[in-house]
C-alpha cells in the first residue's frame, strides 16, 4: 500500500472487500444445509410447510444470485441485514461482541509487544546469557504449541487446580456489585484468556525483537554512536531502539488480521463473548447475514489498521517521510 | 502440603479480591443450557427452547413423575364419556405478565399456534377440531377422533400458554416476543443476550402462591460441553439438568463432593439411539443383511465399555422406562457366526480381501460417546463379518442432517426423542406417509408396512390403557422383525446439580419443568 495515492488505496479497499463479500457468499453456500435447517434442527426438527416458511421468512427460496444482488444493495444502504438464527439485527450483534473481542485482543496484542519487545532487548544485549536461552526456549514453546492446548493447560492449572481465576465467561453473572467492582471483575475473567493468546505472539515479538535488536547493535552507527562517547543507556535506547521497533510495528499491523483467528479459539475455551466465537458459530448455523457481517467488518477493521500502520511508520522513520 | 499452599495462595488472592469488589448476590442460580435462538417453545422444541420456555410460559397441565397430569394453568379438566370432549376450567385470576388476563381465547390461539409451527403441531393437534371458548375461563377441545396423547400434549413444554394479544401479530417466528417473551409462568425474562444468556426474574403474581422460590435464574447457554463442566465444578454454575458430557467423565463428576449427577428426570424425553439404513437401496433393503448386522452387535460391551454402565441395551423402538415398552419382541443375540451364516446363505460372498459389499456409515456430532463412539465401534465390527465401512465424517450436525434427509446415505446412526406419549414422538419414524424428502426426523429411511400404519392409526385412537399397551406391544415386535431401525442403547444425557441447590424438577420431563421449588440453600 505504501507510496499509492489516498484514493488509490481507497478504491483498491473497496474491492478488496466486495471481494471478500462475494467469496465468502459463494462458499457459505456451499456448505450443505441452510440456516432454516439448522435453526430447526437447533429446535427439534420441522415438517415441510415449516422450513418452507422460514425458507421465504429470510428470502431463502429465492435464486442465489437475487439474495447476493439483495445483499449487496442493503450493504451499500449501510443495513447489515438480519440475522436469520437469532432473528435479530447483524449490526447490533457485532456491536455486542466486539467490545469484548477488541479488549481481549488488544490486551493480548499490547502484552505481547511490550514483554516480547523487552525480553528480546535483554536477550539481544547478553546474546549467550540465560534470559537469551530462556526467551529462544518460551518462544519455540509459545510459538509451536496449539493456542487451545496452551488454553487448556491454562484453565487447568489457574482454574480448576488452582482456583485463582474464573473458568468462564467476561463477567460473573451473580454479581451485584457498582462499577468497580464491574471492571474488576473483567479484568479477572481477562486475565487467563489474554495471557493465552498473548503467549503465541509473544514468542514472535520476543524473537523478533532479538533479532533487529542484534542487527542493529552491530550496525556502524551504533559504532560510531559508541566512538563519539554517548552512554550504553542511550546508544541501545535512543539510537538502536528506534530502528530495531521498525519490523515489530509492520508485524503487529499485519498480525491484527490473525489475531480475530487465535481469538475464535481463545474465545471459545474460556467462553468468551467475542466476535471470533460469533463468526465460527455462524457458520456452523449457516447464518450468512451474520457471517458475512462480521466477515465484512474485519476486513474492514484490517484495511482501516494497515493504513493506521502506514501512517505510524512515518511517524517513527523520517526516512519514509523525506520519501 | 500442596493442598495447602494452593488453598493459601487461592484464599490470600480472593481476599485481595473480595475486598476490591463488592458482595455477590449469592441467591442468584446461574443454571447452564444450550444455546437457544428463542425462548418462545411454541414455534421450536427440544433442550433449548424448552428449558427456557417452560419457565416463563405455563401450559395446562404438568406431568408428574409417573407420567400423571396434575393441575397446573387448568385447576381441573372434565373427559366426556366419548371421549370426543375436553373441558379445561382455567385458574381464576391467573395473569400474563403483562397483567393481562389469560382467557379461553388465548388457549385456542395457542393451539393453532402450536399446530402450525411447532414440528409435532401436527400429531398433537392435528385431531383436535376446534377449541370452543364459552367463556374466558372454560377452554373446550372438540376432537374428531378420540386422541388418548392429549393430556401429554397440553404440558407446558408442548403447549405453552401464549397471549394472543402479542403474539397474533405478523409472522409468529419473527415476532420480537420470542426473545423478550410474555407469558404466564413463574419467571419473567429480564434479558435477553443473544447467544450469552438469559436472565429471568421471579413473577410476584405467578398463579401458584409462594412460588416460585427463587428470585433470579441465569440461564447461561454453552456450546461447548467441556466449558460447561469446569464452569459447574468451579461452582460458577450451579446446574445444568441435561448435559452432554459424555460417559466418561460420570464417574469423576459422582465422586466430586460438591456435585449431584442424576439420571431419574429423563423417562419422558424416552432419547433412543439406533441405526437406520437407506431401504431404497440394495443391498440394504435385505432383511438378511439387516438381521447379520443385529447379531454383529454387542450391546452389553457397548453400554459396559463405551458408556460406563449410565446407559442401557435397547432392542427396540421404545426405551425401557416407557409406559408403553414390551419385552416381547425379536432377539437378535451377539453372534458373529450367525451373522457370516446368514450373509453366506443370502449369496453374499466374499471378495478375494474378504469384503462382502461397501457401505457407508454417517454420524452426527451432536453425540460423539453414543453415537459417534458407536460407529467408530461398527466399523471394525463390521468388518469381521464382511462389510466395509466407510465411515463418513461430518463436521457438522447440519452436514449429517443434509445427507440423511435427502436419502444420500447407506447406513447411518440416529437418535431421537420419544416424548412422553409415541403419538408425540415415536409415530414419524414410521408411518409410510412421513417420508419427506430434506426434513430431518421424518420417515427418512424410506419403511413402509401398511400392517404397522394401521397399528400406529389405532394406537392414536385407543382411549384404554391396556388395549393401547398391547397395540404397541404388537408395534414393537413387528419392528424388531422388520429391522427398519437397529436399535443400540438408550442415551442419558445426565444432569449435574450443585449440592448447594435444592428442589431441582423432579417430573418425567424434569430437563423441561418449571423450576418452582429449585433454590439455594
Amino acid at each position: 500500500m505504501r507510496g499509492g495515492s489516498v484514493l488509490g488505496q481507497l478504491v483498491s479497499a473497496c474491492g478488496l472487500l466486495f471481494a471478500v463479500v462475494l467469496f465468502n457468499f459463494v462458499v457459505l453456500h456451499l456448505a450443505p444445509g441452510d440456516v432454516a435447517e439448522t435453526l430447526t434442527s437447533a429446535t427439534g426438527g420441522a415438517t415441510k410447510e415449516i422450513l418452507d416458511q422460514v425458507r421465504h421468512l429470510y428470502g431463502l427460496d429465492q435464486p442465489l444470485h437475487v439474495q447476493f444482488l439483495a445483499y449487496l444493495s442493503r450493504l451499500l444502504h449501510g443495513d447489515l441485514g438480519t440475522s436469520a438464527y437469532f432473528n435479530a439485527p447483524v449490526a447490533g450483534l457485532i456491536l455486542d461482541r466486539l467490545f469484548p473481542t477488541a479488549l481481549l485482543v488488544g490486551t493480548a496484542l499490547v502484552l505481547a509487544i511490550v514483554l516480547g519487545a523487552m525480553l528480546g532487548i535483554v536477550a539481544a544485549r547478553r546474546p549467550g546469557g540465560i534470559v537469551n536461552s530462556l526467551v529462544s526456549v518460551l518462544s519455540l514453546v509459545g510459538y509451536s504449541a496449539p493456542v487451545f492446548w496452551t488454553g487448556i493447560l491454562v484453565l487447568l492449572a489457574f482454574a480448576s487446580w488452582l482456583p485463582l481465576f474464573p473458568a468462564q465467561g467476561m463477567v460473573d453473572p451473580r454479581l451485584s456489585g457498582g462499577p468497580i467492582a464491574r471492571v474488576i471483575d473483567v479484568l479477572h475473567h481477562l486475565v487467563l484468556p489474554a495471557v493465552t493468546l498473548a503467549s503465541v505472539y509473544l514468542a514472535q515479538y520476543s524473537r523478533l525483537a532479538r533479532t533487529s535488536m542484534l542487527d542493529a547493535l552491530g550496525a556502524d552507527y551504533i559504532r560510531t554512536a559508541r566512538a563519539k562517547g554517548l552512554g550504553e543507556h542511550t546508544v541501545v535506547y535512543k539510537h538502536a531502539l528506534r530502528n530495531a521497533i521498525l519490523p515489530i510495528v509492520t508485524v503487529a499491523g499485519v498480525q491484527v488480521s490473525h489475531l480475530l483467528a487465535g481469538a475464535v479459539l481463545v474465545e471459545t475455551v474460556f467462553g468468551w463473548p467475542g466476535m471470533g466465537r460469533l463468526a465460527y458459530e455462524s457458520i456452523l448455523r449457516r447464518d450468512a447475514p451474520l457471517m458475512l457481517g462480521i466477515l465484512f467488518c474485519t476486513a474492514l477493521l484490517v484495511i482501516v489498521v494497515n493504513m493506521a500502520t502506514d501512517l505510524l511508520y512515518r511517524a517513527i522513520d523520517p526516512r519514509i517521510r523525506t520519501q | 502440603m500442596v493442598p495447602a499452599i494452593r488453598g493459601l495462595l487461592a484464599a490470600l488472592f480472593f481476599t485481595a479480591m473480595i475486598s476490591a469488589a463488592s458482595a455477590k448476590d449469592d441467591k442468584t442460580l446461574v443454571v447452564g443450557t444450550i444455546t437457544t435462538p428463542t425462548v418462545n417453545n411454541a414455534v421450536g422444541s427440544g433442550t433449548a427452547p424448552g428449558t427456557p420456555g417452560t419457565q416463563v410460559f405455563a401450559g395446562l397441565v404438568e406431568l408428574d413423575d409417573h407420567f400423571v397430569p396434575q393441575p397446573y394453568l387448568a385447576t381441573s379438566w372434565d373427559v366426556s364419556p366419548d371421549k370426543l370432549t375436553y373441558t379445561f376450567h382455567l385458574r381464576p385470576g391467573a395473569r400474563f405478565h403483562d397483567g393481562t388476563p389469560i382467557t379461553s381465547e388465548d388457549v385456542a390461539f395457542s393451539v393453532d399456534t402450536v399446530r402450525a409451527n411447532h414440528p409435532f403441531g401436527r400429531s398433537m393437534f392435528g385431531p383436535v377440531d376446534r377449541v370452543e371458548t364459552p367463556d374466558p375461563q372454560t377452554a373446550v377441545f372438540v376432537l374428531k377422533q378420540p386422541h388418548p396423547a392429549l393430556l401429554a400434549s397440553v404440558t407446558t413444554l408442548l403447549l405453552p400458554i401464549l397471549p394472543k394479544h402479542v403474539y397474533a401479530n405478523g409472522p409468529i417466528r419473527t415476532n420480537p416476543a420470542n426473545t423478550m417473551a410474555i407469558g404466564s409462568g413463574p419467571f419473567k425474562v429480564a434479558e435477553f443476550k443473544a447467544g450469552q444468556s438469559i436472565t429471568l426474574e421471579r413473577n410476584p403474581d405467578f398463579f401458584l402462591p409462594g412460588k416460585p422460590k427463587s428470585d433470579r435464574i441465569i440461564l447461561r447457554f454453552f456450546d461447548d460441553m467441556q466449558a460447561a463442566r469446569l464452569s459447574l465444578e468451579n461452582g460458577e454454575t450451579d446446574a445444568m439438568l441435561q448435559t452432554s458430557f459424555g460417559y466418561g467423565d460420570f464417574d469423576r463428576l459422582k465422586k466430586n463432593p460438591k456435585l449431584e449427577v442424576f439420571t431419574d428426570t429423563f423417562a419422558g424425553l424416552g432419547i433412543v439411539d439406533y441405526l437406520e439404513f437407506n431401504l431404497r437401496k440394495a443391498p440394504f433393503n435385505d432383511i438378511r443383511v439387516r438381521r447379520a448386522i443385529a447379531h454383529a452387535i454387542d450391546r452389553k460391551f457397548l453400554v459396559e465399555k463405551f458408556q460406563g454402565g449410565v446407559t442401557k441395551q435397547l432392542e427396540g423402538p421404545l426405551p425401557p422406562d416407557s409406559p408403553f415398552a414390551t419385552k416381547d419382541l425379536t432377539h437378535y443375540a451377539y453372534d458373529l457366526k450367525e451373522a457370516n451364516r446368514i450373509l453366506d446363505e443370502a449369496g453374499y460372498k466374499r471378495d478375494a480381501d474378504g469384503i462382502r459389499f461397501k457401505a457407508t456409515l454417517d454420524a452426527p456430532t451432536f453425540s460423539p460417546d453414543g453415537l459417534g463412539r458407536v460407529a467408530d465401534y461398527l466399523k471394525p465390527q463390521l468388518k469381521k463379518i464382511g462389510i466395509e465401512i466407510d465411515r463418513r465424517i461430518s463436521p457438522d450436525t447440519a452436514t449429517w442432517a443434509k445427507r440423511v434427509s435427502n436419502y444420500d446415505y447407506d447406513i447411518a446412526m440416529s437418535q431421537i426423542y420419544n416424548y412422553p406419549d409415541p403419538v408425540i414422538g415415536t409415530h414419524r419414524l414410521f408411518l409410510c406417509k412421513n417420508q419427506i424428502k430434506g426434513v430431518m426426523y421424518t420417515n427418512t429411511g424410506g419403511y413402509c408396512n401398511p400392517k404397522v400404519d394401521e397399528i400406529l392409526d389405532q394406537a392414536a385412537r385407543e382411549t384404554d390403557f391396556e388395549k393401547r399397551k398391547a397395540l404397541y406391544a404388537r408395534f414393537q415386535k413387528i419392528i424388531t422383525d422388520d429391522l427398519p431401525y437397529i436399535y443400540t442403547t438408550t442415551e442419558l444425557p445426565y444432569g449435574v446439580v450443585s449440592k448447594d441447590v435444592v428442589g431441582r424438577p423432579r417430573t418425567a420431563l424434569g430437563t423441561m419443568a418449571p423450576m418452582l421449588e429449585m433454590e439455594k440453600k
